[in-house]
């Protein structure tokens, strides 16, 4: 049912409410997409709609224009709701041309619209996306509403006679005229984009200029063509009162840092090395000197994780941040920073593997890997964030524990986690408990007779003192030799490399006291347990609720700490008669969960690189309680 | 942790001051004794806190220098020592640092952070014990070794082209490059001296001799009655003589070649400039090589450039003295926020940070 703008009947004006809506806006990777999504998505955050988001844009910078595997897209979810997820499909799809189309429309609900800018497609676009017919003549879009509009004529149009603007130029800002035609459909103000693109191009006048005219343009296109008979409104979602900002999970992961830092009164190290989709935590932080971060590209992910540990060793708060292969070559040093006993904080931003393997698509199959591929008995306490604004606290509390267990830590992010957003409420940094760090003092030279330090004798929570060089007196030699326990003397002793694995074992197990009990979202006991981790915290949420709000006995467990558990998880699980654990590997926390507490449960894997979709996650609910 | 601390509370040191609790393990009659005597003999001279020097070392023979010094110390993983100095540096530009490495941990499985620290500048000491084989596991060629060498690795002779440190060192743009040998005590320590005054990442090749599984590998130019001969000493702007002063070196067109000063005047003989800005000179000296010349040792380069952790914490100042010191309130804030009050449980307009 194809909707062309001569035969639009005169009815325009009434508004119609909603309570969410999920738009995509896709195009080519030059499209400006990205960029697209995300001012929707601001001005959504200002107006006060719960939002979710989620980009999803190929591993190429460019790849060939016109192809599928150029097309990026960007999804917003918002609402008048509180929401968990970006949404499992689109109401709206904003296709830039045929392949976006193509690439997109399976996505889209099917009475969902299709807005698309009728100008690319052409014979050769179409012929790129692998169409033979033209989509929007022959009836293959079914029951999705359709508006074509020839954007890039109207877009050039609006922006003849800029001075100094180049065809190239102009036709770039195209996306703003989308961006102006979806404020119109859903009634939101202009102020928030014109207001960023005038910061942006503070330096480029005619820009400014091309992009303002680009947005009202689309905007009021949207008024005078009179194709869209209704517009919507989506009514501020009833938050907890407080201050917001959007917030992506790569963004507060690098706040986390600095906060911990902050927090204990010390220079942050972070050393990285560039790798999708960690590096906007490089960047971030090489933009915060000003905060005393000391930021380093080293020559290769090894190194990154090297510089770590020297400069944990020296007494700075040290953290690295990665990504898929990445992870698997810091494992070496991983190691030598568990038994050398230095606190600092290994942030990995899991992306589909095995090897190269899904660079820009999320993942959470590093788990194992974390946990257990090292060599020797190295055990590491893993942490994962829930959301995108859990990356700020869960980087702290990652600071504390290494901080207290003497101990790297590792943080599993990934990449639906980094590169989606939603609103977050902004800590206030003076209502945060500091981060206690103490270094043993110098008391002058050691007298004649006095016993030696010893760096790897225990404190109460199986800590160990964290002296750093410059302090006179400590003078002392560590090493990825075994040890003898105490003093840190090399030593080959059976009992003595027995103690020491067990030692830092125990240490690592400890740091369950100061993790919060999980919590059981539902009944405490009943027939199914469903237990997540990390990203997927959203979506099984929402799947959760609608069950149980169809009176299904069930409950949720989300898991924030990997390894050590919360000490009640086990006391939780024994409430219920089947356990269902969905996540996006083979079954990673499955065959953890089975080899730890020697009970079954119902692995639900997903391994597409794509976050799982509440329906997805409603199925497997439904096929366990069955 | 910039701290700075001040030397001037030190009591005098001795070299019995650096020598730490732990046995030495090295084989008797092995080369490593002189170096680490020879370390340990210069340390106290060098008027820097014990508490502020440390060792960090990879896997190697070499790489228990540090359990011997009485400093702080890291016996890290194979290759990876140049790394965490990197780190250490970052956390604490005032310390000195030294990197005690081997030809294979250095060149082969850390060959890639070798060049890395070089080119960064980071204010650390690069002792590179070159023995030409890896001792600790037994006896198989290294990046070192010469073509042909039988080991138990390479029974019928390696087929591989084997490194020169000294030229890798300034293909990756070392600002101060050295060479010396374990058994001429005064030399090395001369050397060590130089390559703590100088500031930003000193390499220092050292001659080691394995007495277990390459033993003599550096006899040709180190035996006594040949070392006038066989070796010439570098010394900034002085004319490259060896031999007792009988001979010199004089550049042919764009090779260097030995000749008798009988048979030349002191003007033609090559002068050492340690100090050129273009490592020209430099490079042509690591190529030169017994029988067809003589082995310089000595500083083969030394140029000022910023070290690496002070340029790093100098942009921080930078940043600071521009921005102010970061206000971590509004960082977390970022440049939009909204409120959401519980009376209108809506959102109430919005404010730039």
């Amino acid at each position: 049912m194809a909707e062309t703008l001569t035969a639009a009947p005169p009815q325009v004006g009434s508004f119609e409410d909603l309570e969410s809506v999920v738009i995509r806006f896709a195009g080519d990777s030059g499209d400006g997409m990205q960029l697209t999504g995300t001012q929707f998505t601001d001005t959504a955050a200002i107006i006060g709609n719960d939002i979710s988001t989620m980009p999803d844009f190929p591993a190429e910078i460019r790849a060939p224009a016109g192809t599928l595997a150029g097309v990026s897209g960007y999804q917003v979810h918002f609402s008048s709701q509180d929401i968990y997820t970006p949404g499992d499909a689109a109401d709206v799809l904003v296709a830039m041309n045929p392949a976006a189309l193509k690439a997109c429309l399976r996505d889209l609900k099917p009475d969902g619209f299709v807005i698309v800018n009728e100008d690319e497609f052409t014979a050769g676009n179409l012929k790129k996306a692998g169409y033979v017919d033209n989509p929007l003549d022959d009836g293959s879009l079914g029951s999705h509403k359709l508006f074509r509009i020839p954007l890039t004529k109207l877009n050039r149009a609006a922006l003849t006679g800029i001075e100094g603007l180049n065809s190239k130029a102009i036709d770039r800002s195209k996306n703003m005229f989308a961006l102006g035609l979806t404020f119109w459909i859903y009634d939101r103000p202009l102020s928030a984009t014109l207001d960023w693109v005038s910061r942006q191009f503070k330096a480029k006048p005619e820009v400014i200029e091309a992009n303002h005219r680009a947005l009202h343009a689309g905007y009021h296109f949207g008024e005078t063509t009179e194709a869209f008979q209704v517009r919507y409104h989506v009514a501020p979602a009833s938050l907890p009162s407080g201050t917001y900002r959007k917030i992506t999970g790569n963004e507060a992961t690098a706040m986390g840092l600095v906060a911990a830092a902050r927090l204990a009164d010390k220079p942050l190290v972070y050393s990285s090395y560039p790798i999708t989709p960690a590096s906007d935590i490089l960047h971030s932080l090489a933009a915060l000197k000003h905060f005393d971060v000391r930021t380093a590209q080293l020559e290769d992910e090894i190194a990154a994780m090297g510089s770590t540990i020297g400069a944990a060793f020296g007494g700075a708060f040290a953290a690295t941040g990665t990504s898929g292969p990445g992870i698997a070559l810091k494992s070496e040093a991983m190691n030598l920073a568990i038994v050398l006993e230095l606190p600092m904080v290994i942030v990995n931003v899991q992306r589909g593997g095995p090897s190269t393997g899904l660079p820009t698509k999320t993942e959470q199959s590093d788990l194992l890997q974390v946990l257990f591929g090292r060599n020797g008995e190295s055990p590491i306490p893993v942490v994962a964030p829930a959301t995108p604004g859990d990356c700020f606290d869960i980087t702290v509390e990652a600071f504390r524990m290494a901080v207290r267990a003497m101990t790297p830590v590792v943080v599993l992010s990934d990449g639906y986690l980094a590169n989606g957003s939603e609103p977050w409420i902004v800590p206030d940094p003076s209502k945060m408990e500091p981060i206690q760090v103490s270094h043993p003092v110098s008391f002058g030279p050691p007298a004649e007779g006095a016993p030696d330090f010893m760096p790897y004798q225990r404190d109460a929570a199986g800590g160990r003192p964290w002296a750093i060089p410059g302090t006179q007196g400590l003078e002392h030699r560590i090493g990825g030799l075994s040890k003898e326990p105490g003093t840190g003397n090399v030593s080959y002793a059976p009992e003595h490399h027995e103690q020491m694995v067990a030692e830092r074992a125990a240490k690592v197990a400890r740091l369950a006291e100061i993790i919060p009990p999980a919590e059981a979202h539902g009944p405490e006991s009943g027939e199914l347990l469903v237990i997540s981790w990390g990203g997927t915290y959203g979506s099984v949420r929402r799947a959760v609720e609608d069950a149980q709000a169809q009176g299904k006995s069930v409950a949720h467990v989300h898991l924030r700490h990997l390894n050590p558990f919360p000490a009640n998880l086990k006391a939780i699980m024994d409430g219920f008669q089947k356990i269902l654990v969905p996540e996006l590997n083979g079954g990673q926390l499955s065959f953890v969960l089975q080899g730890r507490f020697g009970r079954p449960v119902i692995s639900a894997p997903k391994v597409q690189g794509q976050p799982y979709k509440i329906s997805e996650l409603a199925e497997h609910i439904r096929a366990a309680l069955a | 942790m910039s701290t700075t601390i001040p030397a001037a509370s030190l009591q005098p040191l001795t070299r019995q001051d650096f020598v730490s609790d732990q046995m030495v393990r090295w084989c008797p009659g092995c080369g490593d004794f002189a170096i680490l005597a020879a370390v340990q003999r210069v340390m106290p001279e060098l008027g820097i806190a014990r508490e502020n020097i440390v060792f960090i070392s990879g896997i190697g023979c070499s790489s228990r220098f540090p359990y011997y010094m009485n400093t702080f110390g890291v016996h890290s993983i194979h290759g990876r020592a140049p790394t965490l100095a990197t780190g250490l540096a970052l956390a604490n530009p005032e310390l000195t640092l030294f990197v005690v490495t081997g030809d294979g941990d250095g060149l082969s499985i850390g060959g890639n952070h070798l060049l890395h620290i070089l080119r960064r500048n980071v204010n650390v000491n690069i002792l590179l014990f070159n023995n030409r084989i890896y001792g600790l596991t037994k006896g198989q060629y290294s990046p070192t070794s010469l073509p042909g060498h039988k080991t138990k690795s390479s029974p019928m002779g390696t087929v591989e082209q084997s490194l020169n440190p000294i030229s890798v060192a300034l293909a990756a743009e070392a600002t101060f490059v050295a060479r010396t040998v374990d058994v001429q005590s005064q030399h090395l320590t001369e050397v060590i001296r130089a390559a703590v005054a100088h500031r930003g990442a000193s390499f220092v090749e050292i001659y080691q001799n394995c007495n277990i599984f390459n033993d003599h590998a550096w006899e040709y130019v180190t035996e006594k009655d040949q070392r006038d001969d066989r070796q010439l000493l570098l010394e900034h702007g002085k004319p490259m003589l060896f031999s007792g002063g009988k001979k010199g070196i004089r550049l042919r067109g764009m090779t260097p070649e030995v000749v008798s000063m009988e048979d030349a005047t002191i003007d033609e003989i090559l002068v050492h400039d340690a100090h050129a800005p273009s490592p020209h000179l430099a490079f042509m000296l690591s190529r030169m090589n017994f029988p067809e010349h003589p082995v310089p040792m000595g500083v083969f380069r030394s140029v000022e450039k910023p070290d690496y952790a002070h340029a790093v914490v100098d942009q921080v100042v930078t940043a600071q003295s521009q921005k102010g010191k970061g206000d971590l309130a509004k960082l977390l804030r970022g440049a939009e926020t909204w409120t959401v009050t519980p009376h209108r449980g809506a959102a109430d307009g919005k404010g730039h940070g």
